[in-house]
């Protein structure tokens, strides 16, 4: 039996290599200083999805929400084998916090419709809230697996997980439709396949198409400009090369539910934490320094 | 996440530095007729971003998924079977489902059969960052030159049924050519070639040194011609790996542990002829073994960049006498040569490439074209002599040099490590171990000298030589160098002279020195070049011409000496046969 797996994924900051501009004075993430990266545990997810599709057949779609250069991490999964990808982009969705982006996301993928499973990246790195998913699966109205480890089994309309349980882990079984969250223990991501990337590297969505017929043609009337992406945008279609791009009408979403208004996350306080070193212990290299020292670090709850 | 194309700024520098406009208009016969593949370059661009592209795949494939493997592969090693066939180490296995799922094993083969269409040029780099992650890999990842001579000799039929899947990475090949009495010589081999009743082509006899000789798909050197015993009596056959071929023995090797390096058993197995017979050494091996030399060099390269990089980190953390000792002389002019020792062979290497790349476009392109217009077809054939030549002394000049190198630098790495490079705790050991291999495999240093020399001796270093020497620079410490360049051919043109007076046996006899010194001036050249375009290979680029130029005025005092002793008075100095 073939299966149609979802992806969600996101382009975030690359929190990994933080300089000294990483945060603005507000406290908030300055995402210009920071490199933009394929959040690295929805690239767990992507190939979860896609050793589905290996191993059973079916298809892979991947979609994220976000600003139009978010559609690099969708050429990403293009380049490992999504079959599919699905840009949400909408001003109107600016600074939705983790309820308004599950909702939008639910809406989004409901449009798409028909799926098996859909795979989410346990968290994303630069608000580490890992509550997109589960809040998803909600909206979605189907069951949830979170922490996917490894594929157990899946037949039919029934699949078995075990998932990471912090301490151990467990199997769980389900029937399909799941919402699945991956961790990045689960696979090894595949790297792009370079003929893919050589195709894909041209696949764009219509909001890429303005700045990059700006760009090429500076000198051009706006006619000329616009009627240049016209036609770019129909050599795309027909080389199968572009991207979907969806705003919140087209997927159906009550505005109040989304961006500011359907985020209810205040930001209460914001602390910059510079963690400086205080002193050091020596520890004698004997069996009674290191029982002094491990004894030390359970008193302080370091340890158990 | 590692890479080891972008973490390198000497190779970055040559991709950059390096005419990749040119070849890939060569490569892609100037973008003119589609091909019919949805990911074909359009333009010069455009190609030399798919190049970049790859290469950064193979970085990061390199860095962060073969390199962490490379130690248990080579502990681990492969499993030879009861019966015949091989089981590769487990992570080996892996390493190439990786490569083959990132499209990597059919690199320059036309996109017609699945493949990239890179330059050999590109192909030579991804082969320096592979073999950087683990040398041994490279043994599988390398052979794609068996695939390259399917393309260039087989019949469409062979082609269409076997491309593809060697550029999906769904069987792997192994040339197999060498013998237990055909080694260097490869005149010798022994193995038959019969017809048995219907016309089906058998092979019979034994192989050895077979490097993944229980690959699926081999090229067989065989003798189809009974009763002959030279070159000429021999073909290429392909033979599918079946029960009637045996892997009778798996050899143990010093390095190189995840390349599987097999004796063959042949009993009557089936085969079919590739190209036509009688070609087999003498046109198809010679191409193949260009291919593979070129290989080794990058090879070279790679196992030594990864040893230059552990001694470097090394010796900048080790403290001896209150300093990091990269600061006491002794270190210092060890990382200092190895460094540019690493990027001589490589300025050398990736100029042979950029050479075969034109070589094998040109003629691929005049195979392509027979009814092409007699003039173009005179400029050709011209270009296609004149390159022939270049490059007959090119591949063996850079085998030989960087495989050389490799050994040299890797030796050194261990030496600044000191006890710790002796031990297991670091790969320093491995490196060395895997390293011995470069000068002995696809034609050994001292072969690759009698090939070389000739090129130096007939006058095409010379006009290599002063091809280079049209350019002009403006800054005064290169063209002070390029003075110290023509010294440096002048000293050499009056060995050339000497040793062609006294004969071949002389020639060969001073061969190393000879092609060491039209190596020295040639690489001269080319590092001053790439110090054109940047400050840094100024210092590079003058180290290297001032400490070669006095090598050079050593080596060729020695060869215009007239010393023969190590020939005449061998028996003397060499005294009786130890017992």
């Amino acid at each position: 039996m073939a299966y149609h797996c979802i992806v969600c994924v996101k382009q975030v900051p690359d929190t990994g290599n933080i300089t000294g501009e990483a945060m603005k004075a507000d406290g908030t993430v300055n995402r210009a200083a920071l490199p933009a990266i394929f959040n690295p545990e929805d690239l767990h997810a992507l190939e979860a999805a896609l050793q589905i599709k290996d191993k059973f057949g079916g298809r892979v779609t991947a979609i994220t929400m976000g600003p139009p250069g978010a559609c690099e991490v969708l050429r990403e999964c293009l380049y490992r084998g999504a079959d599919r990808a699905v840009l949400v982009s909408d001003r109107r969705a600016a600074a939705s916090d983790t309820l308004a982006t599950s909702y939008i996301l639910s809406q989004a993928i409901r449009k798409i419709g028909d799926f098996d499973l859909v795979f989410c990246g346990r968290q994303a790195i630069d608000g580490d809230t890992a509550q997109v998913g589960p809040q998803l699966a909600e909206k979605l109205m189907i069951p949830q697996i979170t922490y996917f480890e490894q594929l157990v089994e899946l037949s039919g309309n029934t699949i078995r997980i075990r998932r990471n349980t912090g301490n151990g882990w467990e199997i769980l079984e389900s029937r399909l439709p799941l919402l699945v969250t991956v961790i990045d223990t689960a696979n090894e991501p595949r790297p792009p396949a370079a003929r893919k990337v050589m195709k894909f590297k041209r696949a764009r969505a219509q909001m890429e198409l303005a700045g990059e017929i700006a760009r090429e043609m500076p000198s051009a009337s706006e006619d000329e400009k616009k009627s240049a992406v016209t036609n770019r945008i129909q050599e795309l279609k027909s080389d199968g090369l572009l991207i979907d791009q969806w705003d919140l009408d087209y997927i159906a979403a009550d505005l109040q539910w989304c961006g500011v208004s359907g985020s209810p996350t205040k930001v209460h306080r914001v602390q910059s934490i510079v963690l400086t070193k205080e002193g050091f212990t020596n520890i004698e290299p004997t069996e009674a320094g290191v029982r002094k020292m491990i004894h030390e670090l359970i008193i302080d709850h370091t340890l158990g | 996440m590692g890479n080891f194309f972008t973490d390198n700024d000497d190779i970055r520098f040559l991709f950059d530095h390096i005419d990749l406009a040119e070849l890939a208009r060569v490569q892609e016969d100037n973008f003119a007729k589609p091909d019919g593949t949805d990911y074909a370059p359009r333009n010069e661009q455009d190609a030399i971003d798919n190049y970049r592209r790859v290469l950064t795949i193979v970085g990061q494939i390199a860095a962060d998924h073969i390199a962490p493997r490379a130690e248990e592969v080579d502990k681990e090693g492969n499993t030879l079977n009861p019966d015949g066939t091989v089981t590769l180490g487990r992570r080996v296995r892996e390493n190439l489902e990786v490569l083959a799922r990132a499209d990597m094993m059919g690199f320059t083969l036309p996109r017609k059969y699945e493949g990239l269409n890179c330059p050999t040029t590109i192909y030579t780099m991804a082969t320096e960052i592979v073999s950087r992650a683990d040398c041994s890999l490279m043994n599988l990842f390398g052979l794609q030159g068996i695939a390259e001579t399917i393309n260039a000799f087989a019949s469409e039929e062979v082609k269409q049924k076997y491309l593809p899947k060697f550029a999906r990475g769904e069987v792997t090949g192994a040339m197999v050519l060498t013998e237990p009495d055909a080694g260097s010589d490869l005149q010798a081999v022994q193995l038959r070639a019969w017809q048995d009743d219907d016309g089906q082509w058998r092979l019979t006899g034994v192989k050895r040194f077979i490097t993944n000789g229980c690959g699926d798909v081999l090229l067989v050197l065989a003798r189809s011609e009974p009763g002959t015993t030279d070159g000429r009596g021999l073909s290429m056959f392909l033979a599918e790996r079946c029960p009637r071929i045996r892997v009778r023995h798996l050899e143990e090797k010093l390095g190189i542990h995840g390349s599987p390096t097999c004796e063959l058993v042949f009993d009557d197995a089936p085969a079919i002829l590739i190209g036509e017979r009688q070609l087999g050494l003498i046109r198809y091996v010679f191409s193949l073994m260009n291919g593979a030399r070129l290989g080794i060099a990058a090879q070279s390269l790679g196992v030594a960049e990864a040893a230059y990089r552990l001694a470097r980190s090394y010796a900048s953390t080790r403290k001896q006498f209150g300093v990091a000792i990269e600061r006491l002389p002794a270190v210092a002019e060890m990382v200092t040569e190895m460094k540019i020792a690493i990027e001589a062979a490589r300025a050398l290497t990736y100029e042979t490439a950029r050479v075969c790349d034109l070589e094998n476009n040109n003629l691929r392109v005049m195979e392509e074209n027979p009814q092409m217009d007699a003039a173009e077809a005179k400029r050709r054939k011209e270009v296609a002599r004149t390159l022939k030549r270049l490059n007959g002394m090119l591949t063996p000049m850079s085998k030989y040099y960087a495989s050389e190198m490799c050994v040299r630098v890797a030796s050194d790495a261990l030496q600044v490590l000191g006890g710790s490079g002796y031990i297991k705790d670091y790969p320093a050991e491995r490196y060395l171990r895997d390293a011995r291999i470069t000068t002995i495999y696809e034609g050994t240093s001292q072969l690759q000298i009698v090939a070389a020399v000739r090129g130096v001796c007939s006058g095409a270093w010379e006009k290599r030589i002063s091809e280079m020497e049209i350019a002009e620079y403006g800054d005064a410490l290169l063209a002070n160098l390029k003075s110290r360049l023509a010294e440096g051919k002048a000293l050499m043109l009056k060995a050339i002279g000497v040793a062609k007076e006294k004969g071949a046996e002389y020639m060969d006899l001073y061969g190393r020195k000879l092609v060491d010194s039209a190596i020295t001036v040639l690489v001269g050249h080319l590092l001053l070049a790439q110090a054109q375009k940047n400050e840094r290979k100024k210092a590079v680029a003058r180290r290297y011409i001032e400490t070669g130029l006095a090598n050079i005025r050593r080596d060729v005092d020695l060869i215009c000496s007239g010393d023969t002793a190590p020939m005449e008075q061998y028996d003397l100095i060499a005294g009786p046969v130890p017992r």
